[in-house]
């Protein structure tokens, strides 16, 4: 078939995105990050700098709502550092939590975020506190290589491995994925651990060679009836084929992601596209030949479309399976039939097949922080001091307190009572699926507030659901501050996408269960205009819908918005 | 504009008799004369400070600049932190050469041994600091005359002008030992010494023409061989600053701009003021003078506790003013000093402060004196018996605050910055500023600030634009460093430069950050090192960087760098001293006794300045 020009790995790097060259000479991503570090003048690194830290799971951000006021007064911005843990599977054991809860008090901003990459994350770390922070996180055991950057990012999986013996060997799968796909450069251990560097391979990355992948690569496992890893919308996606409680292999997604910028409709969303079924003990070998498929063919001319999501949309999945057989020596087999049933977390204590009870805490946006009258940092600190076992991170930002044994079961409810932050039966269903990229006032990329604003929006909405009697109807809203997607939410029943301070787009249509974009339905609004679209349409929905009917499902029907069924579409 | 230009000569026909006896040969005389010809009036201002300025910074300073002239009858020797020993020097010059008596003008730094042993006539004019220290620069010639090494001055006839602050117990120390010890070496006093305090300008003047005068008396056959250079290139370097603490310019405030982040626990100022039309002239290095005025509210509480009209007329010094306006402008109200409170306890005849004052109560005394205001005493202790006349008389006058200038004119035409510590501080249960830092803080929108120029001339750029410099400023003492490198970067001065900055914590108070991070990356600052004492659980000073870097440090030291530190005296001056006699010591392989000569050589070449306060 004849492809597209693009510029790919096979190109001169002088004809590539700047980026590439600078992957290229960074020496497996050392730059000149000791040197930067070690400068006291500035709490900031070189700026080529910052584009390979990420690698290590950091991010240089400033506090934008002093920048002016230190622009003024002839100070730098107040730079400070994003820390991502890597953290397959968003497994933890109770000692490691205690341990990233010290961290966050001692060296960053006294709060944990929890990810919708089923991570941690830190904010407000000082550059003279980086290297303490990151070992401090190293020496629980944990790392936070391949956090971020152009390489395959932390591989998330349907939460809990101790729900039952196929989410067990599923959370087993991203563990050994995540191991398989890192990064092995020296750079790492010898900057961020202060290890002695090690003799050098002439070729450090033999999975990734000198500049990595073209952009980040994304993988994602689902265990249905559960999809609330939203599968669709990673690189790539596996969806776990369970007969009799084993998984037997997985159906595999290609081509899924959610960033796209604002008016590009060359940009969009795009859901994974099946391309079949893998053995379980394929599973590595498809992944290592997806991403390096990406690595060999991926845009890396162009960062804006060098997601594998473009290459798929460029060259197809025909093209990916004939790939695909041709490096794997024997082609995918045809996609198995699955079924899921919601994207969403089930809150409160579940009884796993073991016995063993889980209960999953609402955590609003992630954040993890005392407030007045709501003590969630200290409560979760004393059940992880009394519970020595498992916590596991869902990817919708939530916590489940898992492997707790019934005896047990009281004296962590009465501290989830005593701190105020056991889930509250009288939250809406809304409430329940919100979720919040983190944006103002450290996000670099965001054009509006989201973590900081969406509860008390989800306040005012509530008041029309309850007016609605829908209280108790699960229905999904996710805010971004900008259109990268960081909360996935194209996949959303509500969304709401900044465009510029108190304006967003107003998105509405996706599918409960994570198998259809939303679509646009208003554009750029403020929150009255907001609230006076969902004062008219969620009565209508209480009215109007059938049996068992989502709210994106009914939006859809009664045309409300279009279906949204291909991302090439969405900006169109 | 008028009357002070009229001491310059001009360059037209009138002045051929001058260039003919000028120490040019006749090319070069052309050629200044050509080029003075082309200079309008303010260009001749401004040139004729800047050579003033240059010939005092050129070690050691001497006049006749005739050449073969003989010795000079009067040697004239200052020593002080601030211009005004320098200023009080060439007044005591300008003074001299009118009645026709030859002089020569030195800093006591270059004052040695055979220059005491030859002279005839010594005047003498020396600050004190701190708990009755000398200066700096007094410091060298203090420990000669006080050593076995002294010589016998049975030739001199001298006079000590003492300069000090009478708020500090040892009021004018330095000034009484010198004078005590000249007399000791035999010397013979001419003019009983005269202490002067902050507001030293009355007293000063009367010393110099009373000394002059006696020394006129007893050399009549000098009189009349005035040498025209004379006339000519110190009073120019008072005309540049036409504007003077009596005679302000009145600066419109361009910005005001408060420079610690929002957490920090200062509030350092960013000002600019425009002195566009004003004929003043600044060097990096310079000072402004800001003329003080008491605040509206604080006046009027003391005039509240006082049984007076405000508008009732009082004698200041010999100007005549309502009470409110001399309480206003012209007298300290803030802090108390000991010969207030001794004045004070003896116009009203309260006993138990009268007792307060007595010899061996000094503790108790300056417990008493510390935040107490003007006010405070009024209130504990009711002005009984107290005249108008009399409380004018007992306060003291409101001096002028300095501020080392941080612009430079060639990078800042027009503009004049500086960076000021808006100190605020509760005492007594009430909210106190300093006067004049409180002043400019609150400066905002469409106003003035009375402003004057004072040279410092000890704290100017070497002459070689190739000379390294390691400026050593934390806190507000950056100030002049910024002027030195705004200034370096607009002449293309091809010199290395060294910051040394400290100061509390990096985040809120790293003052002017975003400017030594351009200068860093422009190549203009090659090295920068900081110093935050709040950050860690150490205290960190710069003296700590100094050694730090020591090995380097001499090297640039050794490679010809001029050394300059700018701040705190109390404290950082010294610690940063002793930092650099260890690095001399150390990198050096020096005795300490060779390290303190090595640093006094400095000294004596200019390459080691201060200016602190």
């Amino acid at each position: 078939m004849s492809l597209p020009p693009r510029k790919t790995l096979a190109s001169p790097l002088d004809e590539l995105h700047p980026n590439e060259r600078l992957k290229h000479d960074s020496r497996y991503l050392r730059g000149t990050l000791e040197h930067g570090l070690a400068d006291p003048v500035t709490g900031a690194i070189a700026a080529d700098d910052t584009q390979l830290t990420k690698f290590f799971g950091i991010y240089m951000q400033d506090d934008r709502e002093v920048r002016e006021e230190r622009r003024l007064a002839k100070l730098e911005p107040l730079y400070q550092f994003m820390v991502r843990v890597r953290l397959p599977g968003g497994v933890c054991t109770t000692a490691q939590w205690l341990a990233l809860d010290a961290q966050a008090r001692a060296t960053a901003n006294g709060t944990l975020r929890l990810t919708t990459r089923q991570t941690f994350q830190f904010h407000g770390v000082l550059k003279q506190h980086l290297r303490r922070h990151v070992q401090g996180i190293v020496a629980a055991g944990l790392d936070t290589i391949a956090a971020c950057g152009d390489v395959n990012r932390n591989v998330i999986c349907t939460a809990n491995p101790l729900q039952s013996a196929a989410h067990a060997a599923a959370t087993e799968t991203a563990q050994r994925l995540g191991t398989h796909l890192l990064p092995r450069t020296g750079g790492y251990r010898e900057v961020m651990l202060e290890q002695p560097a090690e003799v050098a391979a002439t070729n450090e990355e033999p999975l990734y060679g000198p500049t990595y992948l073209p952009r980040k690569f994304k993988i994602a496992i689902a265990v249905p009836p559960q999809n609330d890893v939203d599968v669709y919308a990673h690189d790539l996606g596996f969806i776990a084929i369970v007969e009799a409680g084993r998984i037997v292999g997985y159906n595999v997604l290609v081509g899924g992601g959610m960033g796209m910028t604002h008016k590009v409709p060359a940009t969009f969303p795009r859901l994974g596209s099946l391309a079949g079924f893998c053995r379980a003990e394929d599973v590595i070998a498809v992944a290592e030949h997806t991403m390096l498929i990406q690595r060999d063919y991926g845009d890396r001319g162009d960062r804006g479309h060098a997601r594998f999501k473009y290459t798929i949309e460029d060259l197809g999945v025909d093209w990916f399976r004939e790939e695909m057989a041709k490096r794997l020596g024997r082609p995918l087999e045809p996609a198995r039939d699955f079924h899921f049933e919601s994207s969403g977390d089930r809150y409160g204590w579940i009884e796993g097949e073991d016995g063993l009870w889980h209960y999953t805490l609402f955590i609003e946006n992630g954040r993890v922080a005392d407030t007045p009258g709501k003590t969630l940092m200290s409560g979760l600190r004393e059940i992880a001091t009394l519970h020595q076992g498992i916590f596991a991170l869902t990817t919708n930002q939530n916590l489940i307190i898992a492997g707790v044994p019934a005896a047990l079961r009281p004296r962590i409810d009465a501290l989830l009572h005593q701190h105020g932050i056991e889930n509250v039966a009288s939250h809406t269903g809304l409430r329940r699926g919100s979720m919040a990229c983190v944006a103002m006032p450290t996000c670099g990329l965001a054009m509006a507030e989201s973590e900081r604003y969406l509860p008390s929006l989800v306040d005012r909405i509530d008041d029309l659901v309850r007016a609605a009697g829908l209280q108790q109807q699960e229905i999904s809203i996710r805010m971004t501050g900008c259109p990268n997607g960081c909360a996935r939410p194209y996949l959303a029943e509500i969304a709401l996408v900044g465009k510029a301070p108190g304006k967003y787009n107003l998105y509405l249509g996706a599918s409960a269960n994570g198998d259809r974009l939303n679509a646009l339905h208003r554009e750029n609004i403020d929150e009255t205009q907001i609230l006076d679209e969902l004062r008219s349409l969620l009565p209508r929905f209480a009215q109007e819908r059938e049996p068992g009917e989502s709210f994106g499902d009914f939006v859809v029907r009664a045309k409300v918005v279009r279906a949204m069924l291909a991302g090439r579409d969405f900006q169109l | 504009m008028g009357s002070p230009l009229q001491s310059i000569p001009d360059a037209g026909s009138s002045a051929t008799a001058l260039w003919a006896s000028a120490p040019f040969d006749a090319a070069l005389a052309g050629e200044v004369q050509h080029l003075v010809g082309r200079l309008d009036v303010g260009q001749k201002l401004w040139l004729s400070g800047y050579l003033a300025g240059s010939l005092a910074s050129a070690a050691p300073v001497a006049k006749p600049a005739v050449a073969g002239a003989a010795r000079p009858l009067i040697t004239i020797a200052y020593g002080s932190h601030s211009g005004n020993g320098e200023q009080l020097a060439q007044r005591i010059g300008q003074a001299a050469n009118a009645r026709g008596l030859s002089f020569v003008v030195m800093d006591m730094l270059d004052c040695r041994k055979n220059h005491l042993q030859e002279a005839k006539y010594l005047l003498v004019v020396v600050s004190t600091h701190g708990e009755g220290e000398p200066p700096d620069h007094a410091k060298p010639l203090y420990e000669l005359m006080h050593s076995r090494k002294a010589p016998k001055l049975d030739q001199l006839q001298y006079s000590v002008l003492a300069l000090g602050d009478s708020s500090y117990a040892m009021f004018c120390e330095t000034g009484r030992r010198f004078d005590a010890q000249f007399e000791a070496l035999g010397a013979r006093r001419l003019h009983d010494r005269v202490e002067c305090d902050v507001d030293f300008q009355t007293a000063a003047d009367q010393w110099v023409e009373a000394v002059v005068e006696a020394i006129a008396r007893e050399n009549p056959e000098n009189a009349g061989v005035t040498s025209p250079s004379l006339a000519l290139a110190r009073p120019s370097a008072t005309i540049a600053t036409a504007h003077t603490r009596k005679n302000p310019f009145h600066a419109p405030l361009l910005v005001n701009q408060r420079l610690t982040g929002r957490n920090s626990t200062k509030d350092v100022r960013h000002i600019e003021l425009s002195i566009e039309g004003s004929g003043m002239h600044y060097e990096p290095g310079d000072a402004l003078g800001v003329v003080p005025r008491n605040q509206d509210a604080e006046v009027a509480a003391v005039l509240e506790s006082l049984p007076f009209a405000p508008e009732l007329p009082v004698e200041v010094g010999a100007q005549s003013a309502t009470l409110r306006d001399a309480l206003t402008h012209q007298l300290d109200i803030g802090l108390l000093s000991r010969p207030v409170v001794e004045r004070y306890a003896e116009a009203t005849g309260n006993d138990a402060l009268r007792q307060l004052t007595l010899a061996g109560r000094e503790a108790d005394l300056q417990r008493y004196l510390h935040g107490r205001h003007l006010i405070d005493l009024l209130r504990e202790h009711a002005p009984a018996g107290l005249e108008a006349s009399d409380l004018v008389k007992l306060l003291r006058p409101l001096a002028p605050r300095l501020y080392s200038i941080a612009s430079s004119l060639r990078a800042s035409p027009d503009e004049v910055h500086l960076t000021v510590s808006h100190v605020t501080y509760e005492s007594l249960g009430r909210e106190r500023a300093g006067v004049v830092s409180g002043a400019l803080a609150q400066l905002d929108g469409d106003v003035t600030a009375p402003v004057y120029v004072q040279r410092n001339p000890a704290f100017h750029l070497p002459s070689s634009s190739d000379a390294p410099l390691i400026m050593i400023g934390p806190g507000t003492g950056v100030a002049p460093f910024r002027a030195f490198l705004a200034e370096r970067e607009a002449t293309g001065a091809r010199g290395r430069n060294w910051l040394f900055f400290g100061d509390r914590s990096f985040w809120s108070d790293f003052l002017y950050q975003s400017e030594w991070l351009e200068w860093r990356k422009r190549g203009l600052l090659e090295r920068i090192d900081v110093a935050f004492s709040r950050d860690g659980a150490e205290k960190i000073y710069v003296q700590h960087r100094i050694q730090q870097r020591g090995r380097e440090l001499y090297a640039w030291l050794e490679s010809g760098a001029h050394i300059y530190v700018c701040g705190d005296a109390q404290s950082m001056a010294p610690d940063v001293e002793r930092a650099l006699l260890a690095v001399v010591r150390e990198h050096g392989a020096r005795s300490t006794e060779q390290a303190e000569e090595y640093l006094l050589q400095l000294q004596r070449e200019r390459r080691y300045q201060k200016d602190v306060y």
